[in-house]
């Protein structure tokens, strides 16, 4: 009888599947990419690399474009207005069709945000390699992947060769035990995540959430959730695939069908961390001690839970991002009076977050003081919402409902806040005027922002009781 | 690519930590579609207040950053070691750096260097107590000195020294094993998943 083979991570089976070449003594692994999304702000350089050498896009059938970061969220069928972004979009544009690169286009009902339409038409799939010229790309380890953000530079060698020199991340697993209370979401347990282990919490590691509050989410929280694994400074986020994962994935345009369905299915199994297996490090939280979360200062980790106060330790630890939030340690979350709110980015702009806050406007109305818009993370995500009815709720509140795209996440588009706006948004980034020069950010849950967005100020979601439709 | 053998240079210090690639190069210029141009909008919104380090004469021509923990974090957008270059600069010291922002680097020929903390702390301690206070950084050696015996010795992973030793890109090498990817893409064709 041979020896039981030793148990492996899950990162330990994707790498180790995906190994081209292994320099020796430590050295970086030539891995092999099964998927590469591109979109049009960290790509023309790239293209434009592969002009310049002679070389070709290797495998045109496992990369896919999309037109999200530049993209105007109105008046789509107008020109784009700002040259500049024009110039990008038509240069990706026109390097799909010079490479023979299948791609989203603004016409296209899949348009939409790179890591939303991804796992929404079946590419994004369990025990893949995923890559993205994008920080977010972690967002698709949600379904048992290794997906990574990975420069422009980077871009241009997976065109050409398929493959990316890596160096092997350590693991760390991260356990949620117990249940999120109601009101309770996938973004609040992340944003705690990272007000527990820092903004480089993770750093060198693939985090691995597992756990039976991990469990529990659906998949659209799961994506949130490894979403954000680059907000503590993690290289990929990943979740095991189960049935869920699967059930989620069942029917999606590019996922296996019939026979080949069944085979995945065998495949996908085997992924999860064997039993026993050790990673570098566990971190263990408790979910039914988290609460809905948001964040005060200019880090993901400057965050607090909507019932406490800014803490007094942020006067010494945190000066330089009070002053640029003009806030003061002590004052209550839910004394900041707010002049915008956003709902959508890749985080939460899925049919779900939709729905969430939609449950908390229905029947109400924005605050006069509040500027409010909401901005679908997909095509496909919009027209189903549409058909809910979600898009007339919203409006009725007083919401603008605007096309896909990144729009205020990053504010590249005409969508940003003007200097010293302050912004409920349930994105990603609260940095120094990531949202627009001299914008404030508050990061938070789609159902919060809806709440904040009546109130004029954050409190807690339960102020606004779901009311019947 | 560039290649880093040795390069002395004048310092300029950047006391804050978890410096994040949106402050580096903010998005409304990441809208070009060269690899160049970028330098004039480093640190933009910053570089308005005149009290701000690199609009201080004293660092005019600096091309050595020294930063503090967590340098690069957030965006993984290469158009910040562009803007770090293109601006003139040659090498970051810090404590660490984000995992994204650090390999970019290395693929533009700008070396990340990596000190203690106590050790950043020292050159902070210099930079400040020296106009025009230069340090050689030696990639060959693996070392940063100054005029008057500061050294400190860093590591670098072999094979990014190597190549930036060398000022070779990473495409050239993996072409090298060309055969190797045709041979896995052959043993692989048969998997069910992949779009
Ligand atoms: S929504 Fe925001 S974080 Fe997500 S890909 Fe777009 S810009 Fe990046």
């Amino acid at each position: 009888m041979t020896p039981a083979a030793p148990p492996r991570t899950m990162l330990d089976k994707l790498w180790s599947r995906h190994t081209v070449h292994q320099e020796p003594d430590g050295g970086p692994t030539l891995l092999y990419i099964d998927l590469h999304l591109v979109h049009e702000v960290t790509s023309p350089q790239a293209f434009e690399g592969l002009r310049l050498t002679g070389r070709r896009v290797r495998r045109p059938d496992l990369t896919w474009a999309t037109l999200d970061h530049n993209v105007p969220t109105s008046d789509r069928h107008l020109p784009i207005a700002d040259p500049i972004s024009a110039q990008q979009v038509e240069a990706l544009i026109a390097n799909c069709r010079d490479f023979g690169v299948p791609l989203y286009d603004l016409g296209a009902r899949e348009q939409g945000i790179v890591h939303i339409i991804g796992p929404e038409q079946g590419l994004t799939q369990p025990g893949l390699t995923i890559v993205c010229g994008d920080s977010h790309t972690s967002t698709h380890g949600a379904f048992g992947a290794y997906a990574i953000g990975i420069g422009t530079t980077e871009v241009e060698h997976v065109l050409a060769t398929q493959t990316l020199w890596l160096d092997r991340p350590r693991t760390m697993e991260i356990r949620v035990q117990g249940s999120l209370p109601p009101g309770v979401t996938a973004k609040d347990l992340i944003l705690g995540i990272i007000g527990r282990i820092g903004t480089a919490g993770a750093r060198g590691h693939a985090i691995e959430y597992t756990g039976p509050a991990i469990a529990a989410l659906d998949m659209e929280g799961r994506m949130t959730v490894c979403n954000m694994s680059i907000e503590a400074g993690g290289r990929a986020g990943m979740i095991a695939p189960d049935d869920t994962t699967f059930a989620y994935l069942e029917g999606r345009p590019h996922a296996p069908r019939g026979a080949a369905w069944e085979q995945a299915l065998d495949d996908w199994r085997a992924l999860p961390t064997d039993p026993g297996a050790a990673y570098d490090r566990t971190v263990t939280i408790d979910a039914a001690a988290t609460a809905p979360q948001v964040t005060w200062g200019t880090n993901p980790a400057h965050v607090a839970p909507v019932g406490d106060r800014i803490p007094e330790t942020a006067a010494e630890t945190a000066a330089r991002a009070l002053a640029y939030m003009d806030l003061r340690p002590g004052t209550a979350i839910a004394d900041i009076a707010l002049d915008r709110v956003f709902i959508g980015s890749c985080t939460n702009a899925r049919l779900s977050d939709l729905r969430a806050a939609a449950a908390v406007v229905r029947g109400r109305r924005v605050h006069p003081r509040v500027r409010a818009m909401v901005v679908p993370g997909s095509g496909l995500i919009k027209a189903a919402a549409e058909r809910e009815g979600l898009d007339e709720v919203f409006r009725q509140a007083g919401f603008e409902w605007r096309d896909a795209g990144c729009s205020m996440c990053l504010g590249m588009n005409p969508d940003i806040l003007q200097p010293g706006e302050r912004c409920a948004s349930t994105s990603n980034r609260n940095f120094e005027g990531r949202q627009g020069s001299g914008g404030r950010t508050h990061l938070c849950s789609p159902a919060m922002a809806a709440a904040a967005a009546l109130a004029g100020h954050f409190v807690h979601v339960r102020a606004y009781p779901r009311t019947p439709n | 690519m560039e290649a880093f053998v040795s390069h002395t240079g004048l310092v300029m210090p950047l006391d804050r930590a978890n410096v994040d690639t949106d402050q580096i190069i903010p998005k409304q210029f990441l809208k070009r579609i060269e690899r160049t141009g970028f330098g004039p909008f480093l640190f933009h919104d910053w570089a308005r207040r005149p009290d701000f380090v690199m609009n201080q004469p004293r660092y005019a021509g600096a091309s050595v950053l020294l930063a503090r923990a967590n340098f690069g974090c957030g965006s993984s957008r290469e158009h910040a070691p562009w803007a770090l270059m293109d601006h003139g600069f040659r090498a970051v010291i810090a404590p660490s750096y984000a995992d994204i922002f650090y390999g970019n680097c290395f693929q533009n020929g700008l070396l990340p260097v990596r000190l203690s903390e106590a050790e950043v702390d020292e050159l902070f301690r210099r930079a400040a107590a020296r106009e025009g206070y230069r340090v050689t950084v030696d990639l060959g050696a693996c070392t940063v000195t100054d005029a008057d015996g500061f050294r400190a010795d860093f590591t670098v992973e072999p094979h990014r020294r190597e190549a930036l030793l060398d000022g070779l890109d990473d495409i050239g090498r993996t072409l090298a094993h060309a055969g190797a990817i045709a041979a896995y893409e052959a043993a692989h064709a048969a998997r069910p998943a992949g779009g």
